[in-house]
Parts: C-alpha cells; structure tokens; sequence
C-alpha cells in the first residue's frame, strides 16, 4: 500500500500525461490515440515513481530500462520523458515533423530515455529479455519493464521470448501488458492473457491498469518474486480519460477534428490538474 | 594433395578465441553442434545461451545484449539466420545500430543433404539491402580466421557467412591471409578480364585463371570477401585495367555479389559483366556438394568458358 498523497500526486501526474498527449494532437495531427492514453497510467506510475532513471545523464549505466513494445503508443511516453527532462517540452511539438527528434515510433538513436527502437510489434519484449540477460551477465543490478501490447500478444515471437524468459528465470525483468482488449480494427484475437502467461512459467498478476495504487503494488510485488520473471497484467480502456475515444477503434489512430480537440479539452480539464 | 579444411571448424575455433573478451556472448537456436558455437559453449558455458528453435527470439534478445555493452555473435543456418527473421534483423539490429554479429551457416549450397529447405541463394541479397549492415563472405579457413576476428572488432551490425564443408585453402598462410573489411585482395595480376569472386567459389577462380593462360588469357583474379560495403575501387580498377568482368559466388546471380559488381559498373566503368552463381531458382539434394554446385554451373569449366566468351567478344 502506497500512502494516499503520493498516489494523489501520480494521478495528477498521469493526467498531465493525457493531456501531453492530447496536445500533440493539436492542429489535427494524426497520432495513436486510443492506445497511448491507455498506458498513461502506467507510465506515469513508472516515469514518475519506479524507475531510476536520471535525464541528466540518460544512458548511466544503472538505470532502470523501459522498452516500449507496443511502439506506437509512444506519445505517452515521449510526454513523460519532457516531463522528466530528457528533452525540451518544445519538441512535443514537432512530433514527426521531418528531421524531427520525436519519431512516430521510439528511436533510441535520435531521443534520448528511448532504450530500444520499437514499433515493428512483437520485438520489444525479446529486446528487454536480452537487456535483462545482459544485466545478469554484467552482474548488474537494474531492473528492466516491457510494455506490450495484448493486440500485439497474438505475435509469435511474443511467446518466443515467454519461453525464453521463463527458462533463464529472468527475475530482473517485469513484463506489463495493456489488455484494452482492442486492436486497430476490433476486438483483439487473443484473450485471457493472464492465464497464458501463467502457464509459460512467468508470475503473473492481473490488476485495473487505470488504478495507481494497484500498479504500484503490483510494480513492488513484481521486484520481490525470485529466480522468474513477472507479468502484470493490466485490464485497461483503450482511449482511458476521453468519453468518446474510449473503447472506440476509430480512435486508434486519428485526427481530431477541432470540435473534438476542444471537447477532448473541456473533458481532461474537468478532471483537474494543470494547463 | 590439396589443403583443406572446414570453415565452421576455423570460424568456431576463432570464435573461442575471441571469447577471452568478457563482453563476447553467444547464442545458437538448437545447431551449436553443427555450427561449432558448441566450441565456446565448452569454454564458457556462462556466456552461451541456447536459444532454442526460435530465431526470431533469439535475434532480439541479441540486439538486447547488445545495448547493454555486450557483443553478441548468434547462429544458425543461413536460410533461417536471413529469411526467417528479416524484420527482426532489419529493425531490432540494423535500424537501431545494435552490435549483433549474425552468423549465417551452412550457406550456399553447402547443406547438399537437405535440400532447398535448408539452402541459401537469398541471404546475400537481403543482407545487403539492408542500410547499416556489413556483409562478409570468406573465400577458404584461413580468411574465414581473419573475417571473423575483424568481424568482433567491427563496431556495428555484421551478417557473416559460413559454408559448411571442407573448401581448399585460397591463402598460403595466416600470416599471408590480408584480411581488412570493406578491402578486396587482389588475387592474381591479369590485364584481358577479371575474375571478381567471393567465398568458396574464389579457389574456382584461381584455377580458372590457371586454365585461361593455356588459352593465351591474362585473367586478374579478385576476392571481394565483403559484399557491402562493396571495395568499389578495386572493382573500378579492375574492370578498367582489363575491360571485362566475369563474377562468381555460390549465391543467386541477382543482387548479391554479381549484382553489386554490375551496379557499380554500370554507373562507373560500364563493360561487360557475366554473373555466374545460382539462376532464379531453389536448390534441391545432393549426395555431394561439389556435384550440386556443378549443377548450377559454379564450376572451373564454367567460368573458363565464360572468360573465353567475354574475351573473344571483346578482342572483335
């Protein structure tokens, strides 16, 4: 259990973060909507309490790693990053624009706190098996998280790292699945993801992903289970924080026309916070 | 008798040589055994993984590795190496600079047994399109020696391939064997054609050129061990100090090798290419390799026939 005020704060933070999210949008930029706000709470509870990481210095050695799988929900993740100071705030502007450092999926060649070039999904989650592996040989004590997506759980290669991960018991890496239950075009082919994990050996827990306190429980669960690596299973709302984005696949990736731009708005501002 | 001897015995005999760097891990899906990875898993265990039957996996956990500081050298056949897991390789290693090493085995044609299953005419091509990776196929054992220490010293992605069967020795020596990626060895002097070859076909080469002296032929003979980034001047050179180009390589005649010359060509120095490879088409089984490879045409009589074809044409 986590006091009162410091999950207050997260609340606020991760509310920040949809709203960074809904500012890129702006001017009728298309973006991946629908997914990034339902991982905002989740990164937020990551960015902004769980990872040590240092924006000063963003490849120190003893960081903790986030590998984004589901790539494309990388908004929410490039606002929390500004919101650290990886980089300036003025870059959320220039999302995609040509020669910009803020690219449609994560590239950690041009952004710094992006730790692995992501987006083509399935790869993210091999990609932090062996960031987890590589710690365990360089006798490393960081720990690793991997964001993957559950429309992206009907990849092959998903399970292919479950196998991995299982075997060399990689307790240093805590998997977190968004299971909004949506892919771009409908309802997911895969379901029941808990269970599956469970069975290819990793420990598993299921928990409302828009609910701080129970993600950060579970994030501190997670750094306590030996000798095997973890699976948080996160039951989340695609498009979590606008009423008519939520649970809409017409909203996956989108523009905003600018009554919805101004609705999203008066929305997320009743919610409180700042901006 | 002539000296041979397998690549995958020098390139895994190498490979635990270099494991004395900490940094050095391995990773093989299921072949270690096949691909003499089994000689550094012997040596250090700690720093071998199996990956199992799953490549794909295998490759990103590798890029992983990778950015942790390691430097990941992973196996398997050819055919699976490339083909299987193109976008895992393309995105997870060469789009973001991850220093894996992929290793490709049992390439070619050299897998004679199993058939076009487990026979590679691709992995060149696609390697090669590929931007920031860097492709290298050795001629004999002790190439392969020098390739696969420059390959580990190579910062950034590197596709390396490895026949599996005994090949004649190309180099006198260790100490004769000139090994700098990115440079082509300069076999033979010859001023009618030049013979442009890589991997086990460049020992084919050099007796072609023997034979072509008999026909009053000066064939230069050149070994482009590394397909990209491509000695683009000495393929230059050569096509200009002799006014025509026959290339050989145990690979499809389209894009690899044979392609990268003429591309070169046409664009510099534009005189008449014959490829000589694999055409459009699979492999199959043999009982022998070197029966197979004659099949498709990769043989001494092949491109002494096609160097006397080039140079009558060219002399008219």
């Amino acid at each position: 259990m986590h006091p009162q005020p410091v999950v207050k704060e997260l609340e606020e933070k991760a509310l920040n973060v949809r709203k960074g999210i809904l500012g890129i949008m702006a001017g009728g930029k298309r973006g991946h909507l629908g997914g990034s706000l339902s991982i905002a709470d989740i990164v937020a509870a990551l960015y902004f309490h769980q990872m040590k990481v240092d924006p000063k210095n963003p490849r120190w050695e003893d960081r903790d790693r986030f590998v984004l799988s589901k790539g494309h929900s990388v908004l929410a993740q490039y606002v929390a990053l500004a919101e650290l100071g990886f980089f300036p705030k003025e870059e959320l502007k220039k999302v995609k624009k040509l020669g910009a450092m803020l690219q449609g999926h994560p590239d950690r060649l041009k952004t710094p706190g992006i730790e692995a070039s992501t987006g083509s999904l399935g790869q993210g989650l091999s990609i932090a098996c062996g960031i987890a592996l590589g710690a365990r040989v360089k006798g490393k004590k960081f720990h690793v998280y991997a964001l993957v997506g559950d429309g992206e759980s009907t990849e092959g290669m998903i399970w292919e790292a479950a196998i991995f991960a299982a075997h060399y018991g990689l307790d240093n890496l805590t998997g977190i699945t968004d299971q909004n239950r949506l892919m771009a075009s409908g309802s997911t082919i895969v379901s029941s993801l808990a269970p599956k994990w469970r069975a290819f050996g990793w420990e598993t827990k299921e928990i409302d992903g828009h609910n701080i306190g129970e993600i950060l429980d579970a994030l501190d669960w997670a750094l306590t289970v030996k000798d095997r690596p973890v699976m948080v299973v996160c039951n989340t709302v695609k498009g979590r924080g606008i009423s008519f984005v939520e649970n809409n696949v017409d909203f996956h990736h989108c523009a905003l026309t600018p009554e919805q731009y101004e609705k999203a708005w008066d929305e997320l501002n009743r919610k409180g916070g700042v901006n | 008798m002539q000296r041979m001897e397998d690549m995958r015995d020098a390139y895994g005999e190498t490979l635990a040589e270099i494991g004395a760097n900490p940094r050095v891990v391995v990773l093989d899906a299921d072949l270690s055994h096949s691909n003499k990875s089994d000689i550094f898993k012997n040596k250090y265990p700690e720093r071998f993984f199996e990956a199992g039957i799953a490549e794909a996996n295998m490759v990103g956990v590798a890029a992983g590795l990778s950015l942790t500081g390691l430097i990941p050298f992973i196996h398997t056949f050819s055919v699976f190496a490339v083909g299987r897991v193109y976008d895992q390789v393309r995105i997870s290693v060469c789009y973001q600079k991850a220093n894996v090493k992929v290793v490709g085995t049992s390439a070619g044609l050299s897998d004679a047994h199993d058939g076009a299953t487990h026979q590679s005419m691709d992995d060149v091509t696609l390697m090669r399109v590929l931007p920031n990776m860097t492709v290298v196929v050795p001629c004999d054992s002790l190439e392969m020696r020098k390739a696969t220490k420059a390959v580990y010293e190579h910062q950034g992605p590197v596709y390396l391939r490895v026949d599996r069967m005994p090949v004649p020795f190309v180099w006198e020596s260790l100490e004769d064997c000139q090994f700098k990626i990115g440079r082509a060895n300069v076999l033979r002097e010859g001023s009618d054609i030049a013979i442009i070859a890589s991997g086990c076909p460049v020992a084919l080469a050099m007796k072609a050129a023997d034979c072509a002296v008999k026909e009053g032929i000066k064939a230069e003979v050149l070994d482009v061990h590394t397909i990209k980034p491509l000695d683009q001047k000495a393929v230059v050179n050569a096509a200009k100090k002799t006014g025509a180009v026959v290339t050989v390589e145990e690979h499809s005649v389209i894009g690899a090798l044979g392609g990268a010359v003429a591309e070169v060509l046409g664009e510099n120095c534009p005189v008449p290419v014959w490829r000589i490879g694999i055409k459009d088409m699979f492999g199959e089984s043999a009982l022998d390799w070197d029966e197979l490879l004659s099949a498709h045409g990769i043989t001494v009589e092949a491109i002494v026939g096609a160097v006397k074809n080039i140079v009558k044409k060219k002399r008219k």
